[in-house]
């Protein structure tokens, strides 16, 4: 608790100094070279993303552009090998030892010999927080994510999409002021998509966290952002950054408007671009 | 097993019935066994008797009198099943289990040395594991003595642990399960190691994310992961302690083990008696190790990993 409290602290100074005054990630001139043993791949190059809190932000792009590497960069997973970046003013590594974020990984990652509801107690197990807190939290985020009454399963009696949810729901347990989440609705059908992006995008609204999403559906994109990251690959890098003037109060019915149309077909032609950089 | 069993419903042999299910098979399986022991027992055993009838000047000797012959000698080169058998019962069942000629008396000799070396072994073999992968320089520096120690040939080892704690006063069945400690530390460090390093790295990652110390991911993911590997080296162990122990009761001259019951056999030739020890020998280990296999699918249905 007091290592979170000191992380607020340090964020604050540094807002204060920093000149502008919600910065929660700020890149600069990134790159970073995998080195292999059939040679270097250039996996992210020349990134600069400016991330502010209360951003909703989706990074967009064909398989293998870098959007995993990158948000794996953001959580300390991966070190660059050029370039800066700050997170909450600080390090990776340091917000990471503060506990700044949560991460949805592409796989669900939960451990076979705990059941569900423990499974979500994982991390705040190791955060050591008391047992009626994990509780609680346990009840309020399997309801969030609509799998109440599978508390005492274990992760291989679910279905892949119940575990994808399964996996949210740990990550937003924890109820970090930024989450980080890696393709987490890939798994799942259409209408739970939908109703799970509504789910999402009413918590941020009303917490007024920093999202940073990764998806290949330009509609979920659209829907859920305030700002898409469209990569393209060979080597990584971002070819668009589109920030979205739709209102942070939407519905799934904005699918239909206009402007939604307006900034999904950008997404769309960015994407082609980037596509064509292959051939 | 449903596509054999159907293969077989259709099929007109009449080993289609007998082979279907499981006790059919092991019976087909064990008659099998017993119907070469006796074949090996009759044809190893015939120039003796041979030498017996030249000496007793008998000469027209009828083949069944033959075979009845070489399978009730008292000291068969290779003993019939049921001369086994009945010298089994003899010694368990009709003596007294104090009875220094009881062979449970004795199979509790070595069954405690077995275990004793088998609970020190594991321990150590666990410790060793945790440390191998934990440190490198443990990795590093450990290891090569850890697999070398194994090259070195029981046989020869025994005598001088033995020999080496009489010296300094430690006899009895901790030497004996010292040598079960040797044998039985080095499946468990190898498959600990494996076990403890092969959570996935996405798992990994998760408790990286979570900023988790090393001790609570150990706890919480290492440990729990490593448990099936864990109880597949228990059982290699289980049985490396059991020889453990039977060999360290052949170089001291013990007076008692099933390991002494197979020494003095050997001194006056009783291959009954050795071969009743042996068989002892085997199906303790079999118990020993069918045991450790009951606790792991208990533990694994605790685990939920029963699937
Ligand atoms: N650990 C690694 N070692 C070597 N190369 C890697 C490693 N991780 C990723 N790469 C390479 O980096 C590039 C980017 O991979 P990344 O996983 O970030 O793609 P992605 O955009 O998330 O793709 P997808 O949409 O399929 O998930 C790929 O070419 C990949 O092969
Ligand atoms: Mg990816």
């Amino acid at each position: 608790m007091t290592a979170l409290a000191s992380a607020k602290d340090t964020e604050m100074v540094v807002n204060k100094n920093s000149a502008s005054p919600n910065r929660v990630i700020d890149i600069d001139n990134l790159s970073l070279t995998f080195e292999t043993n059939d040679g270097p791949v250039h996996a992210l190059s020349d990134i600069d993303l400016k991330i502010d809190e209360g951003d909703f932000v989706s990074f967009i792009g064909p398989s293998g552009c870098g959007k995993t590497t990158l948000l794996r960069v953001i959580a300390d997973l991966e070190r660059p090998t050029a370039g800066s970046i700050t997170v909450n003013g600080v390090s990776p590594e340091e917000a990471r030892l503060n506990r700044a974020y949560g991460y949805v990984f592409q796989a669900a990652a939960l451990y076979p010999w705990r059941t569900i509801a423990r499974n979500i107690a994982l991390p705040l197990e190791i955060m050591g927080l008391g047992k009626d807190v994990q509780q609680h939290r346990i009840k309020k985020n399997m309801e969030l994510v609509n799998l109440s009454g599978f508390e005492k399963k274990y992760p291989w009696q679910l279905s892949g999409g119940m575990q994808q949810r399964a996996s949210i729901a740990r990550a937003l347990a924890v109820e970090p002021d930024l989450l980080l989440m890696d393709e987490p609705f890939g798994a799942l059908d259409e209408i739970v998509r939908d109703h799970l992006n509504e789910q999402l995008l009413q918590l941020w609204a009303k917490t007024n966290k920093t999202v940073v999403f990764v998806t290949h559906s330009i509609p979920e994109a659209v829907f859920l952002s305030t700002k898409i990251v469209v990569l393209c690959p060979r080597p990584g890098r971002i070819y668009d950054i589109i920030d979205s003037d739709l209102p942070r109060d939407r519905n799934l019915d904005i699918r239909e408007t206009p402007e939604f149309l307006k900034i999904a077909h950008r997404v769309r032609d960015g994407l082609r671009a980037g596509h064509s950089y292959e051939d | 097993m449903t596509d054999a069993t159907l293969t077989q419903g259709r099929s007109t042999s009449p080993f289609a019935g007998l082979m279907s299910g499981t006790v059919g098979p092991v019976i087909v399986v064990v008659s099998a066994i017993m119907a070469i022991w006796y074949i090996a027992a009759v044809a190893l055993n015939t120039p003796f008797q041979y030498d017996l009838y030249e000496r007793a000047g008998q000469t027209d000797v009828s083949t069944s009198q033959l075979i009845t012959d070489t399978l009730a000698q008292k000291k068969p080169v290779l003993p019939a099943p049921h001369q086994v058998v009945i010298e089994i019962y003899k010694t368990t069942v009709e003596k007294k289990i104090t009875s220094k000629r009881s062979l449970i008396y004795h199979s509790g000799i070595t069954l405690s040395s077995t275990l004793l070396g088998f609970l020190i072994g594991t321990s150590l073999g666990i410790l060793l594991a945790i440390g191998i992968v934990h440190s490198r320089v443990l990795d590093k520096s450990l290891m090569p003595w850890v697999i070398s120690s194994q090259t070195i040939p029981i046989l020869a080892i025994a005598p001088m642990i033995i020999v080496v704690l009489n010296a300094v006063g430690i006899s009895g069945l901790l030497p004996k399960a010292m040598i079960s400690t040797y044998l039985s530390f080095f499946p468990v460090t190898v498959g600990m190691v494996k076990g403890l390093r092969s959570p996935e790295v996405i798992h990994m990652d998760l408790m990286h994310t979570y900023s988790a110390t090393r001790l609570q991911a150990f706890w919480k993911l290492r440990l729990p992961y490593a448990v099936p590997y864990l109880f597949t080296s228990m059982k290699i162990g289980m049985a490396a302690s059991l020889v453990g122990a039977i060999v360290g009761e052949l170089p001291t001259g013990a007076v008692a083990g099933l390991g002494a019951r197979l020494l003095a056999g050997s001194y006056y030739g009783q291959t009954i008696q050795i071969w009743s020890a042996l068989l002892m020998a085997a199906f303790l280990a079999g118990s020993l190790v069918a045991l450790i296999g009951v606790i792991e699918k208990l533990t694994l249905k605790r685990m939920g990993m029963n699937r």
